[in-house]
């Protein structure tokens, strides 16, 4: 018997993410996520997609965006999130702005925790957050996709980050 | 040449319910010289001042507002100026407060201090319009257009440190005094 193969499905992300009431998308391509992911959001006339040059200016993009009452997105590559722990520690965790970030682990091998991968660099996304207090979530399969707004909304409920971890590459 | 607090002044003077996004020598005097809830000062993150204030253009393209950067700060996230081009809010006013130094870290002289022009590399990264004012009486001039141009604008205020404020951390990274921008800003669009 061949076990069933279970995807996660880009559609269903978007539908997740317009749950939480987001309609400000702030990214940076990642080919992990672009062509199913950031594409379609840029098509979507209900989002408006922001552009950044480098992540962390994404942080505090969003958090200017909560100063006016937008909830908003930052989509980006785990090499992104790396490189915005600083933002991320001054801006979002000591200055309590609900940042909520969706971040593409490329190169995680199908079925494994981020933990146990063989590339170093997704090995340590986890317990960086974890040493952070940033709260996360692993999107692995679309049943995952339930829990996004969810998430969302208790980011903003404790005025804190949180970060979705997309762990296959969307369909 | 000017100094930092006489430009800031002759700013608080023209404003009426513009939104002020003030990072660190320039938060320190601004808020004690225009006091006010929709002063929206960040610390912290060296160099994302811009970024904040883009957020908020954005959120609120209808309300102008000003950012007052250093140059220090807007070097550490030069992509800004090419993320804002794009962005391209017609609200947004970028003052770059420049005195060639990392005023806050010990007054050591910027990199390319001699050389490197704000106004050129707004305009290259696709600002509407880039001024540069050495001269308080050119700068008081200008101001009022400036405040009602079309932006994203930026304005290079080629300056010294002035009189001596008190330094306010804490104040500047506030909970209370962000919560109560947000409140004000919220209330004001229940209002309108």
């Amino acid at each position: 018997m061949v076990a069933e193969v279970q995807s996660l499905e880009a559609a269903s992300i978007i539908a997740g993410i317009k749950r939480a009431g987001i309609r400000f998308i702030v990214a940076l391509p990642d080919r992990h996520t672009s062509a199913q992911l950031l594409r379609k959001l840029m098509a979507d006339p209900e989002m408006r997609v922001v552009q950044v040059c480098k992540e962390d200016e994404g942080v505090s993009i969003c958090s200017g965006l909560y100063a006016t009452g937008h909830r908003a997105l930052l989509l980006m590559q785990y090499t992104g999130l790396l490189d915005s722990v600083n933002a991320i520690r001054g801006v979002a965790v000591e200055l309590h702005n609900p940042v909520c970030m969706m971040v593409g682990l490329l190169g995680l091998e199908p079925g494994t925790r981020p933990t146990q991968s063989k590339r170093y660099g997704l090995r340590i996304v986890e317990p960086v957050l974890d040493v952070m207090e940033v709260p996360h979530l692993l999107l692995e399969v679309d049943a995952d996709t339930a829990q996004i707004a969810s998430a969302i909304d208790a980011a903003y409920a404790r005025s804190g980050p949180v970060v979705l971890l997309v762990g296959a590459e969307p369909v | 040449m000017m100094r930092r607090d006489d430009c800031l002044k002759v700013l608080a003077l023209r404003r009426s319910d513009e939104i002020v996004v003030a990072t660190y020598m320039a938060a320190q005097e601004w808020i004690h010289i225009s006091p006010s809830e929709l002063n929206y000062t960040c610390i912290g993150a060296m160099g994302q001042a811009s970024s904040h204030a883009l957020g908020i253009a954005l959120g609120r393209p209808d309300r102008r507002v000003i950012v007052l950067d250093g140059d220090g700060s807007l070097l550490m996230n030069l992509g800004a100026l090419v993320t804002i081009g794009h962005a391209a809010p017609r609200n947004l006013v970028h003052i770059v407060c420049r005195n060639n130094t990392y005023e806050t870290n010990g007054s050591v002289p910027i990199p390319g201090a001699d050389q490197v022009s704000f106004t050129g590399l707004a305009r290259a990264a696709g600002y509407r319009e880039a001024h540069e004012f050495e001269d308080l009486a050119d700068w008081e001039r200008a101001v009022d257009q400036i405040l009602i141009e079309e932006g994203p604008i930026l304005v290079e205020l080629r300056m010294v440190p002035g009189d001596p404020y008190p330094e306010d951390f804490r104040r500047l990274g506030s909970l209370d005094h962000r919560e109560a921008f947000r409140q004000a800003l919220l209330g004001d669009r229940l209002k309108g």
